[in-house]
């Protein structure tokens, strides 16, 4: 399996820039996430990858191998659409035989790859089968059979799971993760759902108006967002982010909301101005000291916690709290915060500013 | 607003039973949701209740009086549907106003415009309101067909998965505004849907639906912690409950064929040991696949646990749910 090294990545259609200068690298065997907002890049990107679409100008490297003009037929990777197209005249074996076929493979050892791919995917009793009766889930796995019995370089797959209810997803999604694992494959997946990304991929890239935003580890992605749009864009309900005026000094610790100072870790990076104090749900906490007030506006029962949703001076806010917790509708609540945790940003650049606490995962570049 | 309520309600599409001897009541001013996968009788309980079908044998009341020779119209409910559908040629305000120019209301010029404007305050749709409806953006259309229903004053709101076909983000924010709606009118509401959460967020009671049958009828925490059945446990909750073989603890009940567990119901530290198979980092905490005695189980714990695949652990059960041969609560 392979490594994949795209850099400076562009694509223009006509007047619009699809893709602006992306650059990342997807190590071999990992399980990568290309995610964002549709419109966001993250097909095309993939797309150039697969030789679907050839960039406008940069490069694409497989395991050394600069790529980007060549045609996909020369790439060794395999595709799997979100709307995956089985023929339907043939049955489940001559589905997944097909690119082999293609390949002039001899027929003996088409067979007894078939067969290790089948049992892979524990479609075995499946293969006489014709493909119009099968369900849904199966006609995935025989979509995906057909892409590992190439034994490719990379699996790219567009939003594979898209089309399926939230119950068979999560259960495919767990599928997918454990086959990848068990090929040592490297495969690139795009999805527009920051769950499934957090969920299943090694690495992530999140990209927004054909910008990368951020890539990285997804626990450090969603713990130390590099911009705004992260910060909104991962986790859900997404991170907290209070507006208000102010200015930041190079060594502070403390901002103040309103009339109550809260501990932030210590910045880096001097802002004045429109500023933004990010803080996610499960970090905010009660405490009837604080000056810093709200309403409840709303509680959300989910069984073991309870989303609380609170207007406070700076804009609405949702903490996560365990369920067991009083809380009641119109209640005027002293908010604190888990001060180990904040991300301050920059409201006119959207970008965060540099802390103790996040430039181990910011300062990379 | 009227209190509804169902007796030995049944309902057969030739040899399918859809509804099967069902009795329930709601409550006047609750919210319940109807809870069930596709077929569980979800769709034929708004149905009946609505006038559209008439139940095979059984009694429909709405605030104590059989409503069996009431047509839809005289039972005075709104319906709001999953696939919103505005009269593409007029405005919000004209789509708003629709419902209130029946003939049979007669509601007077100056009342239709009240009351256009207030519902559009409540759902904040004010400045749309001499858009188009194909103006629109989805969570709009479905505000505005949420709207239609609200103009007119019904003794019962009908609605079947009406966020079912928005995004996650609109949907979050439309469980609050309806709920919040819900409450300050004091309305009564029937709710379908198959999303959990939705049931958890904004229910007062949920009604459990299994194959036409009512299992349990409660509140979402009474359903949630005290569940008849592993069907009705199995639908609350993400990730979903665990359900092993009784004897990989000890201690079970001698009845006892499988426990439940919740994922955040098992502590870790003394006990049977387990393999960790995978490990979720999904930013607020971490989902842990285990496999225990060769089953399959599913854990959370602190967002930055240190446990990675392969790791070997001791978990024991905290708050287990027991349950015979047949999926029944002991």
């Amino acid at each position: 399996m392979a490594q994949i090294i795209i850099k400076n990545l562009r694509k223009d259609f006509g007047d619009f820039t699809a893709v602006q200068a992306s650059s990342f690298i997807i190590e071999h065997g990992e399980f990568f996430m290309l995610l964002g907002p549709s419109g966001c890049g993250k097909t095309t990107t993939l797309r150039m990858i697969a030789g679907l679409e050839l960039p406008t100008s940069g490069e694409i490297y497989i395991d050394g191998e600069e790529v980007s003009q060549k045609r996909a037929s020369e790439r060794d990777i395999a595709f799997v659409f979100q709307m995956f197209a089985l023929y339907p005249h043939m049955n489940v074996q001559q589905n997944i035989s097909y690119p082999l076929k293609c390949q002039k493979m001899p027929r003996a050892k088409i067979k007894a790859r078939v067969a290790e791919v089948a049992k892979i995917l524990g479609i075995e009793g499946l293969l006489k089968k014709p493909v119009g009766g099968l369900s849904g889930g199966d006609r995935q796995r025989v979509a995906l059979g057909r892409a590992i019995v190439r034994n490719p370089k990379a699996f790219l797959m567009d939003e594979p799971l898209g089309a399926l209810d939230a119950e068979f997803r999560e259960h495919m999604s767990e599928e997918l993760r454990a086959l990848h694992d068990s090929m040592d494959a490297t495969t690139v997946y795009v999805t527009h759902d920051q769950l499934e990304a957090m969920q299943m991929g090694d690495k992530i890239v999140v990209m927004n108006h054909g910008t990368v935003e951020q890539f990285g580890v997804p626990q450090q992605i969603y713990d130390w967002p590099a911009t705004l749009f992260v910060a909104d864009f991962i986790g859900s309900p997404s991170m907290n982010l209070l507006r208000f005026n102010g200015s930041i000094s190079e060594g502070d610790s403390t901002v103040s909301l309103g009339e109550q100072d809260f501990a932030i870790p210590t910045q880096l990076e001097a802002a004045s101005g429109d500023l933004v104090f990010g803080v996610r749900p499960e970090h905010v906490s009660f405490n009837e000291n604080s000056a810093y007030r709200g309403t409840v506006t709303a509680t959300e029962y989910l069984g073991t916690t309870q989303i609380i949703t609170i207007s406070t001076p700076s804009g609405v806010l949702k903490a996560r709290v365990p369920a067991a917790q009083l809380v009641t509708v119109d209640e005027e609540l002293g908010l604190d915060f888990d001060s180990s945790t904040i991300t301050l940003f920059n409201e006119s650049t959207g970008t965060a500013l540099l802390s103790e606490a996040n430039k181990g995962v910011l300062d990379h570049g | 607003m009227a209190e509804i309520s169902l007796h030995n309600v049944s309902m057969s599409y030739g040899d399918h039973v859809a509804l099967d001897d069902v009795t329930m009541t709601v409550p006047d001013g609750s919210f319940v949701v109807l809870l069930g996968p596709t077929g569980a009788g979800k769709t034929t309980t708004l149905r009946l209740i609505s006038g559209l079908d008439k139940p095979d044998s059984g009694q429909i009341m709405i605030d104590g009086q059989d409503a069996a020779r009431q047509t839809p119209a005289q039972r005075n409910m709104a319906m709001v549907f999953q696939q919103y559908s505005l009269y593409p040629h007029l405005s919000v305000r004209q789509n708003l106003a629709f419902p209130l120019k029946s003939p049979m209301l007669r509601t007077p010029e100056d009342e239709i415009e009240r009351k256009v404007s207030e519902v559009a305050e409540i759902l904040q749709i004010s400045h749309k309101l001499d858009n188009k409806a194909t103006e629109l953006s989805g969570g709009e259309m479905q505000r505005v067909s949420i709207g239609r229903a609200l103009v007119r004053s019904p003794q019962l709101y009908l609605m079947d998965e009406p966020l079912s076909s928005l995004d996650a983000k609109l949907r979050s924010d439309l469980r609050i505004e309806l709920k919040r709606i819900q409450a300050s009118l004091g309305a009564t509401v029937l709710y379908v849907t198959h999303d959990q959460v939705e049931a958890m967020t904004m229910a007062t009671h949920v009604g459990v639906l299994d194959h036409g049958k009512l299992v349990q009828f409660g509140s979402p925490r009474e359903i949630y912690e005290d569940p008849v059945s592993i069907y009705a446990a199995s639908r609350l909750g993400s990730p979903k409950i665990n359900i092993l073989p009784a004897e990989i603890f000890p201690g079970a009940p001698d009845k006892a064929t499988s426990i439940g567990l919740r994922p955040e119901h098992i502590r870790f530290g003394e006990g049977v040991k387990v393999d960790v198979m995978r490990v979720e980092h999904l930013g607020d905490q971490t989902r842990i696949h285990l496999n225990i005695a060769g089953s399959r189980l599913i854990t959370l714990t602190d967002a930055h646990t240190s446990l990675s695949k392969g790791d070997s652990i001791a978990i024991s059960p905290q708050d287990p749910l027991y349950f015979d041969a047949n999926g029944i609560r002991i």
